[in-house]
């Protein structure tokens, strides 16, 4: 019954997206969290996602999603010359995370969105499960 | 007696089969279109409702101790990638409000094949008490 697999693929694809929610939440939380070091400043985090098979039952190939991992931006922090800052390094510099809020809130949105036609395909899913179980009665 | 209840189903429950089986493919486009470089597929449905319903293939035996094959079942729909209408440059070609309503209208394909369906078993029914 090809359409248990809906439950796995969507199940997938929604955890997939809550992770993505998860990280963007984080992101804009530290939007802020000023450090004294290029190492000890806080990184935007992105998951990352790939395609996983999820069956290959003769000729049923469907997939869901895998979080490969999370990973930390790669753009460069923004430095800030304010030596009166308690966090300032020897030079009076103190750095700020490379989190970009618009993007992170363009991410949530998309993200948020993504869940929902998941939770659609979902409930379609499950009522069409439950009209054949009702089948002939 | 089954043999006239086949009749009365008829190739509904390959229509359903394949109904399942493409909105479990639509499904997976919906769950991946955030995925880089996930290809949106789709199966045509007239050509996986002639397979279903037509003969299977099958492996030929051409000497008598040849082993006849049980019915190959890795042979399903032929599934094909969708030309995206905006390619984007991640590589993903989903179209998600392309693949919602394909869904939708998939979903509802099924639910009407069902509602046959129960009308067959409940014309049998009346048939068999003889109502």
């Amino acid at each position: 019954m090809s359409l248990f697999n809906i439950f796995s693929i969507s199940g997938s694809a929604m955890s997939a997206e809550s992770l993505r929610l998860n990280t963007t939440a984080s992101n804009l939380a530290n939007a802020q969290s000023i450090g004294s070091s290029e190492a000890t400043t806080y990184r935007a985090k992105n998951p990352v996602f790939a395609a996983m098979m999820q069956s290959l039952q003769g000729d049923n190939v469907s997939f869901g999603v895998e979080v490969k991992g999370v990973v930390d931006s790669t753009t460069p922090l923004e430095t800030r010359y304010q030596p009166e800052h308690p966090m300032a390094n020897e030079e009076g510099y103190v750095f700020l995370p490379n989190v970009n809020v618009v993007d992170e809130m363009a991410n949530m949105i998309s993200a948020s969105r993504a869940y929902q036609s998941n939770v659609e395909v979902l409930n379609t899913s499950k009522q069409l499960m439950m009209a054949t179980l009702r089948l002939g009665q | 007696m089954p043999n006239i209840i086949d009749k009365a189903i008829g190739i509904m429950p390959e229509h359903l089969s394949v109904y399942g089986k493409r909105s479990s493919l639509l499904a997976s486009n919906i769950a991946n279109a955030n995925t880089p470089g996930y290809k949106a597929r789709d199966i045509d449905f007239r050509a996986a409702l002639a397979q279903a319903g037509g003969e299977q293939m099958a492996l030929k035996t051409t000497r008598g101790n040849h082993i006849a094959d049980a019915g190959s079942t890795m042979s399903g729909p032929e599934i094909l990638y969708r030309t995206p209408l905006q390619p984007s440059l991640d590589g993903n070609t989903v179209d998600s409000q392309q693949e919602k309503a394909r869904f939708t209208e998939n979903a509802i394909r099924y639910q009407s094949t069902l509602t046959f369906l129960g009308g067959k078993f409940t014309s049998l029914k009346l048939a068999i008490k003889g109502e």
